[in-house]
């Protein structure tokens, strides 16, 4: 048998030393090679999978309903009507609600971290706002539910506090961690010369922050947000603990209203038939708007290569 | 002859006094002349440069004692910083242009001032472009962005930028360490122009630049001033061993 080590016998009379192409060693090589590759095919098999079995299970209601019975359909009264316009209404409502409230707290809370905040201070906002990602949604919901849903049930006098408003305050503190860490190790990735030129122009530390740091950071911080969307709009638990869950057309966010992930969620266990292929169908929304998130991440990603 | 700096028993100490980085450090920088400070890595020429616009604020745990005036003002007292830095600019080792164009790399300390005027604003990228030799390189493509420029260009707009700011002095840490001959004969052409409207303080390696541009050299040694005096004197004739030794090439 050909052994790793060097065989002397093999070296041929020119007086090279090198040995000869261990089969071994060759073998090992591809041993791990295919390892690689399967563990890399578990990933995108699964996704297939997913996406294939979503789509065939709605396929019932497409065909029932049409697609423009269901993603413009206003009323959802299964076994009759599955118009889903109302949760696509309440998703996005609820979304933009978190990121316009939660993405300016998290980057300034980044730029505070990575620029401003000594760095006792730093080592002690940062290790809690990672606590922040690890809180399971479910307590969040209770939070929003003893705190925010009393809170706005009082101050804004409305029968209940369930509503939009509510979601979109959970939600806004559900997406903070997401957004601050991405943010912080974009800010802190931008080359330390750039801030020692503009502070050796004598331009202040909040100009160098908010003029030359947080731009040359830019599409990093963008990558955090959309990140943070894709959070919002996949959250389940919490929402359906704070945000009322009628299945009804919001007027304002201070009304109840359910989310896609929501209307999934709270059905699945009892629907079958057209019924629960409506939910897919819910399902197959949801992922086209994930897609568009990741198409828009894809894009930032190759912008950032350039 | 007028002296635009002066430095009296300047320590430094890094880590909170752990590293003792410049002992007692005395050098007067004559106005309006090149006066380089040299030396082998880690004797303190750049720690030293940096004393002059407070760049060693940035790092945590220094302490300075002694005193530095500019225009016989103590620079260390009850002064405002950023005033401090736009009078004495500073042109680093690797050319650090910020990732926009070149108008803006010129217009963006203008701006920090809070100077928004567009006519004020072109003037002044044109006359500092001017004054740093790279006007004609770029006068057409102001708009695009200064990564596109080579690195000796990249080193002058950065120079340029400096300028537009109207200091009195320049100081540079190493500014052609990572640039080729020719582009190094550019920067060092251009160091000859400034000197008439500039003071001006580099830190070199090499003492054959120190040689060719500057007036007055100062050679540094394990944090301490060995030795400074007119360039030409103090490469003929030094008067300390440790410095003919060095400038005859024994050690560093």
């Amino acid at each position: 048998m050909q052994s790793a080590s060097i065989d002397t016998t093999a070296v041929p009379a020119t007086g090279t030393i090198l040995p000869q192409s261990g089969r071994r060693r060759d073998w090992k090589e591809q041993f791990f090679k295919i390892l690689f590759l399967l563990a890399a095919i578990i990933g995108v098999l699964s996704l297939a999978v997913i996406a294939y079995f979503i789509f065939q299970e709605s396929l019932p209601a497409f065909a029932e309903a049409g697609v423009s019975g269901i993603v413009t359909g206003t009323e959802w009264l299964p076994p009759a009507l599955y118009g889903i316009l109302p949760m696509i209404v309440a998703s996005l409502a609820s979304t933009i609600g978190a990121v316009a409230i939660g993405v300016p707290v998290a980057l300034l809370t980044a730029i505070f971290i990575a620029e401003v905040a000594p760095k006792w201070l730093a080592n002690i906002i940062r290790p809690a706002v990672e606590l922040l990602a690890g809180i399971p949604s479910v307590v969040y919901g209770f939070f929003g539910l003893i705190i925010i849903v009393p809170m706005i049930q009082e101050w804004f006098n409305v029968p209940a506090g369930n509503t939009v408003l509510a979601g979109m305050l959970v939600l806004a503190v559900m997406i903070l961690p997401t957004v601050i860490a991405v943010s912080e190790t974009s800010l802190r990735a931008v080359p330390k010369t750039y801030k020692e030129g503009s502070l050796a122009l004598g331009a202040s530390p909040m100009f160098t922050i908010f003029k030359l740091l947080v731009p040359a950071a830019r599409s990093g911080i963008l990558t955090g947000v959309i990140l943070g969307i894709a959070r919002a709009l996949g959250e389940t638990m919490a929402i359906i603990m704070v945000m009322g869950n009628a299945p009804a057309m919001p007027g304002s966010i201070l009304e109840p209203a359910r989310t896609l992930t929501a209307n999934i969620a709270l059905e699945m266990s009892y629907a079958s038939g057209v019924h629960a292929s409506a939910l897919y169908a819910t399902g197959i929304v949801l992922l086209v708007f994930i897609m568009m998130l990741n198409g828009t991440l894809l894009y930032l990603n190759r912008e950032k290569a350039k | 002859m007028m002296n635009k700096i002066s430095i009296k028993d300047l320590n430094l100490y890094y880590g909170n006094g752990a590293n003792h980085a410049l002992h007692g450090i005395n050098l007067d920088i004559p106005a309006r002349q090149v006066t380089a400070l040299i030396g082998p890595s880690g004797c303190g020429k750049s720690t030293l440069l940096r004393c002059l616009n407070r760049m060693n604020d940035l790092i945590e745990g220094v302490k300075i004692d002694g005193l530095v005036t500019l225009d016989e003002q103590d620079i260390y007292q009850n002064v405002d910083v950023a005033s401090l830095r736009i009078k004495v600019g500073m042109v680093f080792q690797k050319a650090n242009p910020f990732p926009m164009s070149i108008y803006d790399n010129i217009a963006y300390g203008l701006r920090a001032q809070g100077v928004t005027d567009k006519k004020t604003l072109n003037e002044v990228v044109e006359r500092s472009l001017r004054s740093a030799a790279l006007w004609d390189e770029v006068k057409d493509r102001l708009k695009s962005p200064a990564f596109g420029l080579s690195g000796g260009q990249q080193q002058r707009l950065c120079i340029a930028r400096t300028i537009a700011m109207e200091p009195d002095v320049i100081l540079m840490d190493e500014p052609t360490s990572a640039l080729d001959p020719i582009a190094t004969k550019k920067i060092e052409d251009l160091i000859q122009t400034l000197k008439q409207k500039y003071t001006i303080v580099i830190v070199t390696h090499s003492m054959q630049q120190a040689r060719r541009i500057s007036d007055r050299t100062a050679f540094f040694l394990m944090g301490d001033l060995v030795e400074h005096n007119n360039t030409n004197i103090l490469f003929s004739t030094p008067a300390d061993d440790r410095t003919r030794g060095y400038v005859n090439g024994d050690f560093g």
